[in-house]
């Protein structure tokens, strides 16, 4: 049985006045334990959106929720707001994008990490604090003991996100949303944090969803990728499949439009037309298709479903690119 | 080779850290360009990487003289442009103009695109060819002439860029300092702002100086490289060279963190991980300034500042005593560990005032 199954999820945001806007539209997947599940696509495409949505962390008003999100036996969608808080923090932590803003900055980080335990596991202060010091030492702060006592704007930008990561492990959940962790940090912090998430994931078994919009990122972590445009699933699939045979004309652009660093240089980038904003003229139909370079005519008109492909892939599309001819 | 267009000497830029209550008292210095020296040569693109902080963008500041540098000089087609005083540096800079990183703020949200654009044309005089010199610019950015009336809100991430690129191009000017020109853009849009790039320096013969974090970036667009760490170069090549033989320590370091989008590629891979974080540029290490982190650091590094020296015959210049023995494999790295780096020591809190750093963000 899956740890996370996330069945037909959208959302809506909705304001008077205004048309409203479906920032996720019927995204499904499933995560088993100890899995490293990838949600990837540009702004936009709502994969922040589809976190908070699971995390029931969306603002009560102006939006619109459906479909069913099941933590092993529970529909967290259905739970009160003081039900999910027992879940949140104790069986699935999350990481966000900015570690500054995450943490509060008025409040000591010893006492951020131990409240957690304290909550969720009914420890004393001294106990928790005590043991916050341990899991700053595992997530690889030095000096953990002083750094109890210091503020959020005393630490560096990775040191933080370390941090945040402690409070995320701290009741070892079995399942840990990271969104963009590694955005706002430099390349050789993103390569100690990465390191760092993958080592904890491993050893404690935790399942881990991880957000980006960085394809590197997602090649050397998760086991399956989820690729989102427009608040759809458009593919997914084993990691090696995806990117060694990119099926989507979206995939397979935004993979060729990457300058890599191990292949020679070539001329110029292979680009994609237009931009996400770019308006689609129909109600119905493939959100892709206006920058799409393999449209076809039943690409628009009617809604192209998610198709099951092999070893748990899945794509949508009419004209999907041919094998052979997939990077 | 062909000539030299910028020459830059010993360049420094430090900012002062003011403190007390009633006299501005200098305590200390934020060293963030220490000592930089490069050419860059007509026609050609020169790429700045380094993390945030080692002082890449104000170097590319300081050579507009949007700062101030504190001392070195600056050569610009044989010019020495930090003699120029006043109206002169003002008519001069018609011939440098930048481009920056996020250009939703660099835009002004109340100007149209025509009024962006002129204004600079006004400023310099050029105003009686404006309607021409408008659309042919917009031209070579790929935008309708339609956009002339419209406001930047109107325009996608991409799009915005794209006006940031023409109001530095309609001026015709010969160097271009573009400060994180792609790093707030979607993938898909990224390579369309460096293909840009590449075609109006096939078609204007433009020299640029590309200051950027995303080292796979920089390489696609260069023809050489320096890599900044901590206010100084340490290492510069020609692109495929550097990526091919990186000899400064911390240039292997920043090329094996970037993940790569294949996982056979990341499954195989060897990291060279670095401990800690960049140290404090107000109070920069004794000697060589990557020592804190390096795996390689021996007692002469802590001593002795190494300069930046000719490698070999290839141009290839590195900022390291041991670049030789490091390549050979006779030395071999040791443990580091990582060491507290305080953002809260004066120099720091006051430097992060003083030149508001964004974070190398991509828009969320």
């Amino acid at each position: 049985m899956p740890l996370l199954d996330v069945r037909d999820l959208s959302v809506t945001f909705e304001r008077r006045g205004t048309r409203p806007v479906r920032a996720v539209d019927g995204v499904s997947f499933t995560v088993e334990p100890g899995q490293t599940v990838g949600l990837v696509g540009e702004s936009g495409c709502g994969k922040s959106v589809t976190s908070l949505a699971i995390m029931g962390l969306l603002p009560r008003r102006g939006n619109k929720v459906t479909g069913e999100v099941r933590f092993e036996d529970t529909d967290l969608l259905t739970l009160r707001p003081k039900d999910l808080r027992d879940w949140r923090g104790r069986d699935i932590g999350m990481i966000f994008q900015d570690p500054l803003s995450s943490l509060n900055p008025v409040i000591p980080l010893g006492v951020q990490v131990a409240e957690v335990l304290e909550r969720h596991q009914g420890r004393t202060r001294q106990a928790a604090l005590r043991e916050a010091r341990e899991l700053l030492d595992a997530v690889g702060i030095p000096d953990p003991a002083r750094r109890l006592k210091e503020f959020p704007h005393q630490l560096s930008g990775g040191m933080r996100q370390r941090a945040l990561i402690a409070i995320a492990l701290a009741c070892k959940p079995r399942l840990l949303i990271a969104d963009e962790p590694t955005t706002a940090l430099d390349v050789t912090i993103q390569a100690q944090i990465l390191t760092l998430l993958k080592e904890l994931v491993d050893d404690s078994g935790t399942a881990l969803v991880m957000i980006t919009h960085d394809l590197g990122v997602v090649a050397g972590l998760c086991d399956t990728v989820n690729v989102l445009y427009a608040g759809k699933v458009v593919e997914r699939a084993y990691r090696h499949d995806l990117f060694a045979e990119p099926r989507h004309p979206y995939t397979h652009g935004l993979l060729q439009s990457v300058p890599r660093l191990d292949v020679d240089r070539g001329e110029r980038l292979h680009q994609i037309r237009g931009s996400v904003s770019d308006n689609i003229p129909w109600p119905e139909g493939c959100a892709f298709a206006p920058r799409c370079d393999r449209l076809v005519d039943d690409c628009i008109g009617e809604t192209v479903p998610l198709e099951p492909t092999f070893r748990g892939g899945a794509l949508r599309c009419t004209n999907p690119v041919p094998k052979e001819v997939a990077v | 080779m062909s000539d030299a267009l910028v020459e830059i000497d010993d360049l420094k830029v430090h900012f002062p850290i003011k403190s007390g209550l009633l006299f501005d008292r200098t305590v200390g210095h934020v060293y963030a360009v220490d000592g930089v020296s490069l050419t860059i040569a007509k026609g050609e693109t020169y790429g700045l990487v380094g993390e945030s902080g080692c002082g890449k963008s104000t170097l590319g500041r300081g050579l507009l003289r949007l700062v101030e540098p504190t001392s070195g000089s600056i050569k610009f087609d044989g010019t020495d442009v930090r003699a120029l005083a006043g109206e002169k540096m003002r008519q001069f800079r018609r011939r440098m103009q930048m481009v920056f990183q996020d250009p939703m703020s660099s835009l002004d949200p109340r100007q149209s695109v025509q009024s962006l654009l002129v204004e600079g044309l006004k400023a310099h005089g050029l105003h009686a060819d404006a309607p021409t010199r408008l659309k042919s610019t917009l031209d070579a950015v790929g935008l309708p002439a339609s956009a002339l009336s419209k406001y930047p809100h109107e325009f996608s991430g991409g799009q915005r860029q794209r006006i940031g690129i023409a109001r530095a191009l309609v001026l015709g000017p010969e160097l271009i300092v573009a400060d994180e020109p792609v790093s707030a853009l979607d993938v898909s849009i990224q390579a369309q702002v460096v293909n840009l790039l590449g075609d109006l320096q096939d078609s204007l013969g433009l020299t640029y100086l590309v200051i950027a974090h995303d080292l796979a970036v920089i390489r696609h667009i260069s023809d050489i490289i320096g890599v900044m760490y901590l206010g100084a170069l340490v290492e510069e090549a020609s692109a495929d060279q550097l990526y091919s033989r990186p000899l400064h320590p911390y240039t292997r370091a920043l090329l094996s963190a970037v993940p790569i989008p294949d996982p056979r590629v990341e499954d195989r891979r060897e990291r060279m991980l670095l401990a800690g974080d960049l140290p404090s540029p107000a109070n920069p290490p004794s000697g060589c300034r990557f020592r804190t982190r390096c795996p390689w650091s021996q007692l002469r590094c802590a001593s002795e500042r190494p300069a930046l020296r000719v490698f070999d015959d290839s141009g290839q210049r590195v900022a390291c005593h041991f670049a030789a023995e490091i390549l050979s494999g006779k030395l071999r790295p040791h443990e580091v560990r990582a060491e507290l780096v305080r953002p809260d020591s004066p120099g720091a809190d006051a430097g992060g005032e003083l030149i508001p750093t964004q974070p190398d963000l991509p828009t969320q």
